[in-house]
């Protein structure tokens, strides 16, 4: 252990007790970000303790990330600094949960698969269906703004959080919002916490409104040759008037890695043969509703399907949902895990525009030897999966061309483009948050409000805020 | 003023767009609360370039400016408060693109809100928030206010639909925020800049979602014996995971001053009503009305009843939405809180309101969005006499008291503006608000752009500064 280590540690040891900070160098790796480690990692037990860990390092002048279930540091560029690991999984409490006003106050240290099996006590839940469900905290949900299939219906985080506790910068704790479900007092500032990455202060507690289970529930599949005809599904279905609570259009080489070994860790439950296929392109849904709702999805979703020239159509039910669900939320880790070194592009554009923006995606790819695959959710969200063989400089070079090939294509159509992941030593090349923003700096004005000394996640955000 | 500032926005906007005289000014010194404010001129920009153009003169003179959408908010959030530059929206009014695959339209701040709605209403969709103000408020507004609706009980309120803006900042600069594709990565600035109420950015273009039309629509009409039993109805619906697309309420008193001036059809001896929306497929919308109907009989209605057609809807809604103008043909003022609660309370809430009525001597209506907690207690009384609209906020402030007892909040929609400002330290910590203040002051640094709003302007709350209105500008029904 080194001895600016060893200060700082017993430092923090007076905050947090010293059964809970680790100064052990084997011990930290785990608390890595992007291969820089801490020097300490803490395990703070209430927002006092983290006000005053940040505190101390604003007098330190030391830098601070806040860990949860440790699945998704790796998003955003490499930190500048990194002395204190913020471990929350501590707070992890249901502050208050109240059913019958469908509000839910949780500390952001609470798995998010823990927090589902008490809202399903009262036949409630949270549509952050996030990936890495089994492992993945509240906090790190919000705080890496990853979404999920239910947004087509529920929308994001945005939509349905309530208010907010946080520590910023400065160890000042702070809120916004309330726990009413509606409410324009003040300035939404957790709004601005989601997908910042922790740039902007440590949360510490969540309000959210939570939402009836819906009743029963299907799932339609329908392959097609085209990416075209599979997009033309989802904009038929955009006309229509049936509300989907999932749409997901998935590219050819999806079946592959759904059904590949990478999948099964992930997700053990398998789904039926053939359902989705090797050579085509799969426009998946799930809906709700009662028994007629649901005879009538399926009665338009056939109708739709053969009009649009789909090659051959399944509906799952029961049990069968479950595992096609659950890799759905899952692509991402499924992706990554099934390359050394796989390049996952997060591209938005209009619906409309989906098909476009894939085609130009998978002809960069192409162009650049990579294997790929691609999600494109109904909202016009894509994530692009760049999947090597092999992590070499070679594959660098290539993962760099086509990302900026496909960011350009992106940008052509009006569209948005990030990286939110891609090998650590590749981030030097590859443009991680896309390019140049026009409000960049209105962003800075914000962190040097929340953060002026730089504490909380240096350089990890856009442009290196 | 200043004459050379007048000179100036003259130079700059023409004569025509200077309003300037004592006369012409009192247009503007009022909204739709009960708060008065004079400014010193009145300009209407017809575009981006001329809203960059008022913004570098009133930086020139260290004037505060002022957005205004229709001038309809309920806490003077578009009133100029220490005089200066009333920026009025009317003249941006232009729909500039609509995109009916993408369900987006874009818009000028000026655009009426039910515009938007008419304008797309051939391709099947609208445009989701809609405030009972929504034929004469402007996007503009609602996106300063945050504005919500009946419906937001499932569609969600104004910054759940907006994609991105053009904003003119208090420097001058014009900057693009968010986008009409999703998720644009960095902060989400769109969310801080809606709702909060002018005092970021002057608004100049807004790009919304649109709404696709639902197949089927089932309003109903539940008629209860008591206030209790209406709002036992409500939470009971809440509990049991029903989403109506609305659910609003209207006490005894407020439906017979609503039948006198609409002829809605409500029942004028009754307590309470409830009036319910759901919508959606035809095969889910059958069954959630008949599973509505069911919670409001186990509940004693004394009656349900279902719009048979269009027509019968349209009055029902007709009904709701006219309640504020038919409430101020019965008095000369009339002061509206926006009080929010946990759905649970909302009995004990709406006795306590009863109670401080009576206490305080006045006929208290409630007219809500019943569904979301939102509340929107009506005091009647006479500004003309001081001690009467000592009496009235003194017993809007005890309906908010108990409101932020039961976990409440003190604004769900019409904003903090300058009538709840002193009102922030009841909810939020020094702390809190001195984070608030700073973004603000990162944004609008030399505090021009729509001072003393939604913050405190004295330390400590609970004291109440009264000054007695002008008979003039006090009726507005």
């Amino acid at each position: 252990m080194s001895t600016a280590g060893a200060t700082v540690g017993s430092r923090l040891a007076d905050i947090v007790g010293p059964q809970h900070v680790i100064t052990d160098p084997a011990h930290l790796a785990a608390f890595a970000v992007n291969n820089k480690k801490p020097s300490a990692a803490v395990r703070p037990q209430s927002t006092a303790e983290i006000a005053d860990v940040v505190k101390f390092a604003v007098n330190e002048q030391l830098a601070v990330i806040a860990t949860g279930a440790r699945t998704k540091l790796e998003m955003g560029l490499p930190p500048r600094q990194y002395d204190i690991a913020l471990d929350m999984t501590r707070l992890d409490r249901v502050v208050a949960y109240d059913p019958g006003d469908l509000t839910l106050s949780v500390e952001a240290g609470i798995p998010l698969h823990k927090l589902g099996g008490i809202l399903a006590e009262h036949r409630q839940f949270l549509p952050l269906g996030a990936p890495y469900q089994s492992q993945t905290t509240i906090g790190g949900t919000i705080a890496s703004g990853v979404d999920s299939p239910l947004r087509q219906l529920y929308g994001t985080a945005r939509d349905y959080l309530l208010g907010m506790e946080f520590v910023t910068g400065e160890g000042v704790v702070a809120k916004s919002g309330g726990r009413v479900v509606k409410n324009v007092t003040g300035y939404d500032i957790h709004k601005l916490m989601i997908g910042a990455l922790g740039t902007l202060g440590v949360v510490t507690r969540i309000n959210f409104k939570t939402f009836p289970m819906p009743a029963a529930s299907r799932a339609f599949v329908a392959n097609f040759q085209t990416v075209e005809r599979a997009c033309g599904m989802r904009n038929r279905v955009s006309q229509s008037p049936l509300a989907p609570m999932t749409v997901e259009v998935f590219s050819p080489g999806v079946a592959d890695l759904f059904s590949s070994e990478a999948a099964a860790r992930i997700e053990p439950n398998p789904t039926p043969e053939n359902l989705i296929s090797g050579s085509r392109w799969s426009f998946t849904m799930g809906f709700s509703g009662n028994e007629n709702a649901l005879k009538r999805y399926e009665t338009d979703l056939r109708k739709l399907a053969e009009e649009c020239g789909a090659v051959d159509v399944t509906i799952l039910d029961g049990p069968q949902i479950g595992p096609a669900f659950a890799r759905k939320r899952e692509f991402i880790p499924i992706a990554l895990s099934s390359s050394p070194a796989a390049t996952i592009l997060k591209i938005s554009v209009l619906p409309t525009k989906m098909a476009e923006v894939l085609t130009a995606a998978a002809r960069a790819a192409e162009t650049n030897h990579l294997p790929w695959v691609a999600m494109a959710r109904g909202v016009g969200v894509i994530y692009f999966a760049m999947l090597p063989t092999e992590r070499n400089e070679e594959t660098k070079r290539q993962s760099a061309q086509a990302s900026n090939q496909i960011l350009d294509a992106c940008a052509a159509l009006g569209g948005q483009g990030s990286i939110p992941w891609c090998p650590t030593e590749w981030k030097d090349v590859l443009k991680v948050w896309g390019p140049g923003r026009a409000d960049f700096a209105e962003m800075k004005k914000l962190k040097s409000v929340f953060d002026p000394r730089g504490v909380l996640s240096p350089g990890r955000f856009v442009g290196g805020i | 003023m200043d004459f050379h500032v007048i000179d100036d926005l003259k130079k700059l906007l023409g004569a025509d767009s200077v309003l300037h005289r004592p006369e012409e000014l009192l247009l503007y010194e009022y909204d739709g609360s009960v708060e008065l404010a004079r400014p010193n001129c009145v300009v209407f920009p017809r575009n981006t370039k001329d809203v960059v153009g008022i913004v570098q003169i009133a930086n020139r003179h260290q004037t505060p400016i002022v957005g205004r959408g229709a001038g309809t908010g309920l806490s003077g959030g578009a009133l100029a408060r220490q005089g200066g530059i009333l920026i009025v929206f009317s003249r941006m009014n232009r729909i500039l693109a609509i995109d009916a695959e993408n369900q987006r339209a874009t818009v000028q701040p000026g655009v009426v809100n039910a515009d938007v709605s008419v304008a797309v209403a051939h391709l099947g969709l609208h445009f989701a928030p809609d405030p009972s103000s929504q034929r004469a408020s402007t996007i503009g507004g609602n996106v300063s206010e945050n504005s919500g609706g009946p419906h937001t009980l499932a569609y969600g309120v104004t910054t759940n639909h907006v994609l991105s803006l053009e904003v003119v900042l208090p420097t001058g600069e014009v900057v693009r925020l968010g986008s009409p594709a999703l998720d644009s990565p960095g902060y989400d600035l769109d969310g801080l800049f809606v709702g909060s109420e002018g005092t970021l950015a002057l608004v100049t273009e807004i790009t919304v979602k649109l709404t696709r039309n639902p197949e089927a629509v089932k309003t109903l009409l539940a008629i209860f014996d008591t206030v209790d039993d209406a709002t036992e109805t409500v939470v009971d619906i809440t509990a049991r995971g029903i989403t109506p697309a609305a659910c609003e309420m209207l006490d005894g008193w407020t439906i017979r001053a609503v039948e006198a001036y609409v002829h809605a059809g409500f029942p004028v001896d009754c307590a309470a009503v409830l009036l319910l929306e759901v919508d959606g497929l035809r095969e889910a919308v059958e069954q959630q009305a008949e599973d509505i109907a069911d919670v409001c009989r186990v509940h004693r209605a004394r009656e349900v009843r279902v719009a048979r057609d269009e027509s019968e809807r349209a009055l029902l809604w007709k009904g709701r939405k006219n309640a504020f103008g038919a409430v101020g043909r019965l008095s000369p003022t009339y002061y509206v809180q926006d009080g929010v609660i946990p759905r649970t309370k909302l009995p004990a809430t709406l006795r306590r309101i009863t109670e401080i009525g009576t206490k305080y001597g006045f006929e208290i209506g409630n007219i809500f969005h019943a569904g979301d907690g939102n509340l929107h207690p009506i005091i009647l009384f006479d500004a003309r006499e001081e001690e009467q609209f000592r009496r009235a906020v003194a017993s809007a402030d005890e309906i908010i008291g108990f409101c932020i007892e039961m976990g409440g909040s003190i604004t769900g929609e019409h904003g903090v503006g300058m009538e709840k400002d002193r009102l922030m330290p009841l909810l939020f910590t020094e702390d809190d608000l001195n984070l608030m203040r700073r973004i603000r002051d990162a944004f609008n640094p030399a505090g021009l752009l729509n001072p003393g709003k939604i913050f405190p302007t004295t330390k400590g709350c609970g004291e109440i500064h009264v000054r007695p209105l002008p008979v003039a500008g006090a009726s507005r029904a």
